[in-house]
């Protein structure tokens, strides 16, 4: 059963990246003039592809369910996977209401690095602790994780409108920033990328350090170029010929984990770069720039309004799954339907700050870029929650 | 600016009104010259009270909370405090008695300022309570402001506007049309326009197509909820008895009143089960097995209810509420040991529990009685003479009484927990010594009255309904006009444009009109 569950999500993933490539050449390709023809028949083929990649992904989810005995969403693994189905169903969905096949071409890469991402945590199987045992967790969790793959399509249809329309600026500031998002995305990939192949190769690193007076090892599953301040090797297979942390973290990350993970980001950041260096180096371009040119036919205003109307879709199910149906659980649970728990604040933040969106678009007009920017910015919050707060700030959401 | 309401077509506007209630054409002669009178469709150009010319003061501040600009700054500020209140943790979570030396300490110059800055307590904080305040004000404000300019805008509609009306929307059309052909082409469109689920309208040579205008009370409906939502939240506040948050810990077997609450509760079982196996550090269940009581006219406790309260099942009954939070491991009394000195040997041992020391609990070691002469359950010398800090047993003390069976007179014997005594008191036969602590779980529970959940949860789903009604429905209008041989479409929408102009796209192609308003 179990081996089962790992193919299917293997599977899942070719499928995934089978569909990437339908779409991509769907775009590509000169405007010739079997061109409309070439792109119906080959988003036919990708979005088949897709709904096939879909149904494995959840048959894998109801295996897990069955190996586990609860819905798979309970720890960082389950949480991710389950968010990538969330992206592909949305993109499905605002598939076949606008037929837009340029979207499929930026949907799926981001579905994939999200389970590519997912990957890089912990994959066993772990029992319920009593706070999650509970229907609410599929609730809860199951809708939130809908409703920010809703917004991931919107993010996604904010993208493609930025490099269509200043995706060809070599200068001002949305072409700037707009590198900066793209090139934001590669470090994440690079993170990926080191966590992967490191772990694949068997690497390992300890250090010791005291926190608070105790004595705590970390285990590096890369290598480790920064470690924690006064930390002790116990063991560490050279890297390049490094038997020891370059760095060590300044003082005041003392925190257990957060050496390694400052680790870890700097590695993503380096790959990354590396990655960028590589693209600029062979392309000479921008990589909006080389983008852009894939985009520059399609209509702004259409891409525009899918990038509206997948946040206002995902606004109410946002409202309902990690607010309103939050707030009765944790009333269930805990006693108070709201603790100000940092989980919950950054739910609030991303809930208020897509609010302060549609009324900037609806009441004071704001098209275009701004509002491609603002869901940019809105799925930036999304993340920084998902990663940033579940990983570093603790607080009683943090059980993975 | 706008002086003459009354408008050409001879319909008697309220001052303020911009575009004609009956024609649709705009009452301003500025306005006429536009090319576009998308702005003014909002509420259909009708007047709002937020707009009024002429402002005193109450006029400015309705003006001012109506503005959805400063809703937007109100809701940004929010956001933002709210992200800084998470930037360290809350003084609430700290568990310490003095912040502000343990935000100094751990995060130094940052913390200091973080404290001092307030953002440590942001939530609690008189400026944040403001701020939601204020949203609340901005709220209804702004949903009277408008909400009855759209109820006349959307209540008299007419069919019949005038071509000025129709050419200056946002998505306009003309084209020449014979008059023998009109008929054929007429009753085409309204078959288009039915079939995309339109309510059509006819009067003359006019055509008002219509849908989802249940859409445009969404916001409002949404807004409402909020506003009750945040009434919720201000009643605890203000309302007595209507709220009430304790920690409560109790041993099994112990009954206790719940404080501030006429009840009473037994836990009868305390259970802590792990998981088996592999995960055997993995808790699986946390449960209370408990009766809650009430105590009736004689002063008599009758059990009103019983609950194994677990993590996610609470035990509810009418306003109570009480939730499975916490356990730990208390201290409940001693196991000491007798010596006697001479000969070290080990007499035997006995039990005291914190709860039951009296002077008359005599406790038996061999032919030796014991009693605790006095209990100091968190010792300390206050100017050389013995006293306790608390009642609880931090730092027990005791003295005991040592008495031979039949003896008149027993010797005394100090045992304070931590410290060797024997010193005190040299002359003595016996000497009392710890053998080990008796240990029990205590439930940890969390007693919870809330009388506004059912407002706040409430308002909570009425939110919702108005978000579903405003962002999954569409209002859409479409007049078209045939007058001189010509036939006129505009048409307006709130949202989502490159929809509704596929829409008119294929409605057009089915009634063969000229028209094709969207590329791919
Ligand atoms: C956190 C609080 C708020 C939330 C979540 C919220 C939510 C919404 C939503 C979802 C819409 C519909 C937008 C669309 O259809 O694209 C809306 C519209 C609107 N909101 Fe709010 N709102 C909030 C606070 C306010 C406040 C304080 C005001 C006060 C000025 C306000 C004024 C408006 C107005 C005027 C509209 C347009 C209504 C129309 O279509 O006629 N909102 N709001």
């Amino acid at each position: 059963m179990e081996r089962l569950m790992e193919n299917l999500l293997l599977f899942t993933f070719i499928l995934y990246l089978c569909a990437f490539i339908a779409f991509a050449i769907a775009i590509s390709g000169k405007k010739i003039k079997d061109q409309k023809k070439k792109e119906r028949r080959w988003g036919n083929i990708a979005i088949g592809v897709t709904i096939a990649g879909v149904a494995c992904h959840l048959a894998f989810t109801i295996t897990r369910i069955l190996v586990t005995g609860h819905f798979p969403t309970s720890n960082m693994f389950e949480f991710t996977t389950f968010l990538c189905f969330a992206i592909v169903l949305a993109f499905i969905v605002i598939f076949f209401i606008y037929r837009s096949v340029v979207l499929g071409a930026f949907a799926m890469p981001l579905a994939l690095i999200i389970l590519a991402y997912a990957a890089v945590f912990p994959r066993e199987v772990q029992p319920l602790i009593p706070a999650l045992q509970s229907y609410w967790l599929v609730i809860h969790v199951g809708l939130t994780a809908l409703a920010s793959g809703m917004f991931a399509v919107g993010f996604v249809a904010g993208l493609i409108y930025l490099i269509n329309q200043v995706g060809n600026q070599k200068q001002g500031r949305n072409g700037f920033f707009l590198e900066i998002i793209l090139l934001a995305t590669l470090m994440f990939v690079g993170f990926i990328f080191t966590n992967l192949i490191s772990s694949s190769m068997g690497y390992e690193a300890q250090i010791a350090h005291i926190v608070d007076g105790e004595q705590q090892v970390q285990s590096y599953e890369i290598p480790p170029l920064v470690g924690p301040a006064d930390g002790q090797v116990q063991k560490m297979t050279p890297f390049l010929g490094l038997d020891k942390p370059l760095m060590e973290a300044p003082a005041w990350m003392k925190g257990h984990e957060s050496a390694k993970l400052l680790n870890s980001t700097l590695w993503g950041i380096l790959v990354g770069l590396l990655l960028y260096g590589l693209i600029r180096l062979i392309a000479r371009k921008r990589i909006s720039s080389l983008l852009h040119p894939l985009i520059k036919d399609w209509n702004p205003e259409l891409i525009d309004e899918i990038s509206y109307r997948s946040t206002a879709i995902a606004f109410p199910i946002f409202t309902l799954g990690a607010l309103i149906f939050a707030m009765i659980w944790a009333h269930e649970a805990w006693g108070r339907f709201w603790g100000w728990d940092p989980k919950e604040v950054w739910a609030l933040i991303t809930w208020l700050f897509y609010s302060a969106y549609l009324h900037l678009r609806l009441s004071r007009g704001w098209h275009g870029i701004r509002s491609a920017w603002l869901v940019v910015g809105g799925f930036l919050v999304i993340m920084f929650n998902q990663i940033f707060i579940n990983l570093v700030v603790s607080g009683l959401h943090s059980y993975a | 600016m706008i002086e003459n309401t009354k408008c050409e077509c001879g319909h008697n506007n309220p001052i303020g009104t911009i575009l004609c209630e009956y024609c649709g054409k705009p009452l301003d002669e500025g306005q006429q010259e536009k090319k576009s009178i998308e702005k003014e469709m909002r509420y259909d150009g009708v007047a709002r009270r937020s707009q009024k010319k002429e402002q005193n003061f109450l006029d400015r501040v309705w003006s001012f909370f109506s503005s959805v600009k400063v809703a937007i700054i109100l809701i940004v500020i929010t956001l933002l405090a709210s992200g800084i209140g998470t930037i360290f943790e809350q003084e609430r979570l700290t568990g310490s008695s003095d912040p502000e030396s343990y935000y100094i300490e751990k995060y130094g110059v940052w913390g200091e300022w973080y404290y001092k800055l307030g953002f440590s307590d942001m939530y609690n904080s008189w400026w944040f309570a403001t701020l939601l305040a204020m949203i609340g004000v901005s709220l209804v404000i702004c949903s009277l402001d408008r909400v009855v300019p759209l109820y006349r805008a959307l209540k008299n509609q007419t069919v019949p506007k005038s071509t000025h009306f129709i050419l200056r929307q946002r998505i306009s059309h003309q084209e020449t049309l014979k008059a023998e052909d009109k008929e054929e082409k007429w009753k085409k469109l309204i078959g288009a326009l039915k079939k995309k689920r339109y309510e059509v309208r006819q009067e003359g040579n006019s055509i008002l197509a219509e849908k989802g205008r249940i859409s445009r009370w969404g916001p409002y409906i949404n807004h409402i909820g909020l506003i009750i939502f945040l009434v919720g939240v201000l009643l605890r506040f203000i309302v007595p008895g209507w709220y009430l948050e304790q920690a409560l810990y109790i041993r099994e077997g112990e009954t206790l009143r719940l404080p501030d609450t006429p009840y009473y509760l037994k836990n009868e079982k305390f259970t802590v089960e792990m998981y088996e196996g592999e995960f055997s550090n993995v808790p699986k269940n946390y449960q209370t097995d408990a009766i809650l009581y009430e105590k009736d006219k004689n002063g008599q406790l009758v059990p009103v209810h019983r609950h194994a309260i677990r993590v996610n099942h609470p035990l509810e009954y009418n306003e109570l509420f009480l939730v499975q939070a916490d356990y730990q491991m208390e201290t409940t009394g001693l196991k000491l040991k007798v010596i006697e000195k001479q000969t070290k040997k080990n007499l035997g041992t006995f039990s005291v529990d914190f709860q039951k020391i009296s002077a008359n609990q005599v406790y038996k070691v061999g032919d030796l009685e014991i009693r605790a002469l006095e209990y100091y359950p968190d010792f300390v010398l206050q100017n050389g003479r013995p006293a306790t800090q608390s009642q609880e047993p931090n730092l027990p003390a005791f003295v005991f009484e040592v008495k031979a069976k039949g003896a008149n007179e027993g010797e005394k014997s100090w045992v304070i927990s931590g410290q060797d005594t024997s010193s005190l008191t040299p002359q003595n036969k016996y000497e009392i010594d710890l053998e080990g602590i008796e240990t029990a779980l205590s439930s940890g529970l969390l007693i919870r009255v809330d009388q506004s959940l059912p407002i706040i949860f409430a308002g909570g789903f009425i939110c919702l309904i108005g978000l579903v009604m405003g962002f999954y429905w569409h209002h859409r209008r479409i007049w078209i006009k045939y007058e001189d041989g010509k036939i006129y479409l505009g048409s307006h929408t709130n949202k989502s444009w490159y929809s509704l102009r596929r829409e008119i796209d294929q409605i057009a192609e089915q009634s063969g009109l000229r028209l094709k308003l969207t590329q791919e």
